[in-house]
């Protein structure tokens, strides 16, 4: 993975990262009001203009966010996994009056307040402040986590708000501006300040590649990690710090209110794409880059529009794919299996209706292109609860597997191939019937559907150890069923169609 | 049960420290300052198959934690080989219950196994070619060798309850904590359980497993420790495991007991 990591920042920033270091120089855009939403529609050059990275600015910018997207991608996995997403939320909103104060104290002293390591330094302090509320309040109280979380992420937020009113009235240093931490606004940010969010976000990067198993058993398995003699405190302090420093550099590009969405929307969409944590935090990492990127980009082309937003709506764009189209996970491939597995499971049922049907009358052995081996549509309908829409869906989808023949007059005729895999799968139900039988007390007359019910889901070890259990009382081949199947007589129609329906 | 001629309950021979596996004196361990268990003491000769046994509730899981230090101790001792846990962990394997953890974590069980040689990686490095065979190996030793590459969740629970073990057999120790392994397995893995507690013996290991089916302890364990919050008894399973003994550890004997630290809890908690 490192590899991967390594060539994707150099492929993706090369140039810039050249031009970022000869000319490290930068000036603060003039700040339209937070309030300010008024949407003018971009021109065709203006989108050249951003997508080929063509403004200094614009290059500064994306190389900021697309770092701390693959930052926050990676270190999400683990606060994900971890089960800690929503304490990043509430740590990003307890930073807010850190801001104000921290803004209140630099001009205060007469240095620049808005100069970012300023700013997020009192963010960080804080934040932290906030995370050890939530703690202090969850151990010393009989609180549980979520009320924790949900008194601290107000109250620090209302606080912050509080504090930014007062800032505003303030005589020193104009304050406008600092509202953009709350949204997110990526125009303010300057070459310095990319360098800072790359650097912080590479660190913290290192950091969780290097302890990637340890935190990987942190997450999995706390209680082993303990009993191994990992310092699972320290281990979790870590992450909890990686978190802090992810949402901090975040702050200025992604919002303090929206920052939650970095660090858990790509993670959360990964997770449907694999079953391994280190697919996971690669696909991970590439979607928190791909929503950096192309969000900050947006931004660039509406000025207006808080980069948060644009960042979050890309990241779930994102995630609304993963989630439907996602494999294995997703929503659309489940229910393809699921599809998959209810057409096998009527194929089967058509297949041993025919075989049970030539069985009870003596049948089977007679070759298969003579005629007493047709069986009439009418004769299967009563044997399962189907409709004859349904039945002919069935038999035609059968028929294309040749798997059996249809034949004038509503006759069918199972083949070669059909006759084999009716066998088989008669003999699973009957073995799976007679293991219910003898091992789990089921009553003869109620097996044939409690077997229904799983027999298509059996795997080929479990057929295995049921014929080991099984197979010796047995005569020939296919087993016995054990229990009379009533096919040919007319007056067990109406008990016995209510007996199948269930299944 | 094998060695019906030692006399009951009086100390066999002298052991070493550093041969005896376990040794607790007083151990106390309190929840939210309610007693879980009080004043627990035994020791256990190597090379024995061990069962803790009890009602729900009598402490056995939090028993195996506070020997290896997972929960903090109100009083008393623990020893392994003579030596404090911290001293010693190398030397124990940790089986915890298949409920602790969320199967539907995005490893598979491979990984899982690997895990248990992280300590053995050593930090910052990465798991190596050889250690993954040596996972293997562990996998091939509980049966379940053909599933090392299905995610976890896909495992039924006796398939899940062997990748544990297989992880802690992966370290090669010689002392194994195991908590509730027969709990809701299948026959196959029991089996497969059984057979690999009897190799460990073979190998001179010791093992002490939390155990629920009372019936299957004679079969199992040739030690056993009979707790409800106290000790009742522990030794040879032969001259322990009694109907007297299993009487005062599932009877109504200690509803006193229970009441009292109830009651103190209650008063706690009003403060």
């Amino acid at each position: 993975m490192k590899p991967f990591v390594l060539v994707f920042l150099f492929a993706s920033f090369w140039p810039e990262c050249l031009i970022l270091a000869a000319t490290e120089t930068g000036t603060i855009q003039t700040q339209q009001s937070i309030t300010d939403r008024s949407i003018a529609i971009p021109e065709w050059n203006d989108w050249k203009r951003v997508f080929l990275l063509k403004d200094y600015n614009t290059r500064i910018v994306v190389f900021g966010t697309t770092l701390l997207g693959m930052a926050a991608g990676m270190i999400g996995s683990f606060a994900l996994l971890r089960k800690r997403a929503l304490m990043g939320d509430a740590l990003s909103h307890a930073t807010l009056p850190g801001i104000a104060i921290a803004f209140i104290i630099a001009t205060g002293l007469g240095l620049d307040g808005k100069t970012l390591p300023v700013l997020l330094a009192g963010a960080a302090v804080s934040g932290l402040l906030g995370v050890a509320t939530i703690l202090l309040i969850r151990n010393m109280t009989r609180l549980k986590e979520d009320a924790a979380l949900g008194i601290v992420l107000s109250v620090f937020f209302g606080a912050g708000i509080a504090l930014l009113g007062i800032v505003q009235q303030m005589k020193t240093g104009h304050a406008a501006g600092l509202e953009s931490f709350i949204y997110g606004k990526t125009a303010s940010m300057v070459a310095s300040d990319a360098w800072l969010i790359g650097c912080a976000g590479l660190s913290c990067m290192l950091i969780s590649l290097l302890l990637y198993k340890e935190l990987t058993l942190l997450c999995f398995d706390e209680g082993f990690a303990v009993s191994r003699g990992f310092p699972v405190i320290l281990l979790d302090m870590t992450l909890m710090g990686l978190v802090v420093v992810v949402t901090i550099i975040g702050l200025q590009a992604v919002g303090l209110i929206l920052m939650i969405s970095l660090l858990v929307i790509p993670p959360a969409a990964a997770r449907f794409w694999t079953e391994k944590i280190v697919n996971m935090t690669v696909v991970a990492i590439i979607l928190g880059a791909l929503s950096g990127m192309i969000g900050s980009a947006m931004s660039a082309i509406f000025p207006n529009l808080p980069s948060g937003a644009m960042i979050v709506l890309v990241a779930t764009a994102m995630f609304l794919f993963s989630m439907v189209f996602g494999i294995p996970r997703g929503i659309l491939i489940r229910k393809l299996r699921r599809h998959e597995l209810n057409r096998k499971v009527n194929r089967q049922h058509l297949l041993r209706g025919l075989y049970e049907f030539l069985e009870a009358r003596g049948r089977l052995k007679e070759k298969q292109s003579s005629e007493s081996t047709f069986v009439p549509l009418s004769k299967l309908l009563q044997m399962r609860s189907w409709s004859l829409a349904k039945l002919k869906k069935i038999v035609k989808r059968a028929q294309q597997e040749q798997l059996v023949v249809a034949l004038q007059e509503d006759q069918l005729r199972l083949t070669k191939a059909g006759l084999l895999e009716a066998t088989r799968i008669v003999h699973e139900h009957r073995l799976w019937e007679l293991y219910l039988i003898t091992y789990a007390d089921v009553a003869p007359s109620k097996v044939d559907q409690d077997a229904d019910a799983i027999e298509h889901v059996l795997e080929p070890e479990v057929i295995a150890e049921l014929e080991s259990l099984l197979v010796q009382q047995s005569t020939e081949g296919i087993l016995q069923s054990p229990h009379t199947i009533e096919i040919h007589q007319e007056e067990t129609k109406a008990r016995h169609s209510s007996r199948r329906r269930s299944t | 049960m094998n060695n019906k001629q030692n006399p009951a309950h009086t100390p066999q021979v002298e052991l070493p420290p550093e041969e005896t596996p376990v040794s607790v004196y007083d151990l106390t361990v309190a929840y939210h300052r309610k007693p879980v268990i009080w004043d627990v003491s035994f020791e256990i000769p190597p090379g024995k198959l061990v069962g803790i046994v009890g009602p729900n509730g009598a402490g056995k899981s939090t028993l195996i934690k506070a020997i290896m230090g997972l929960i903090p101790k109100a009083s008393g001792r623990v020893q392994i080989f003579g030596k404090p846990y911290q001293k010693n962990r190398h030397r124990v394997g940790y089986v915890p219950q298949r409920e602790s953890v969320d199967w539907d974590f995005p490893v598979d069980a491979l990984d899982v196994v690997t895990m248990g040689l992280y300590k053995e990686i050593g930090w910052c490095l990465p798991v190596r070619k050889k250690h993954r065979a040596r996972a293997m190996e562990a996998l091939e030793r509980v049966g379940i060798a053909d599933y090392a590459h299905r995610q976890i969740s896909q495992l039924s629970g006796g398939q899940q309850q062997r990748t544990f073990l297989a992880r802690a057999l992966v370290q090669n120790a010689d002392l194994y904590l195991m908590d509730e392994p027969f709990a809701a397995v299948d026959a196959a893995t029991e089996k497969a359980i059984v057979q690999i507690l009897q190799e460990m013996k073979q190998a001179g290991k010791t093992a002490l497993v939390i155990h629920h089916d009372l019936q299957t302890v004679p079969e199992y364990f040739d030690y056993v420790i009979l707790l409800n919050m106290r000790v009742i008894d522990h030794g040879l399973t032969a001259e322990v495991f009694t109907p007297e003994n299993l009487q005062k550890t599932y009877g109504g004997r200690l509803t006193l007991l229970e009441e009292a630290t109830e009651t103190m809890r209650r008063r706690e908690q009003s403060l």
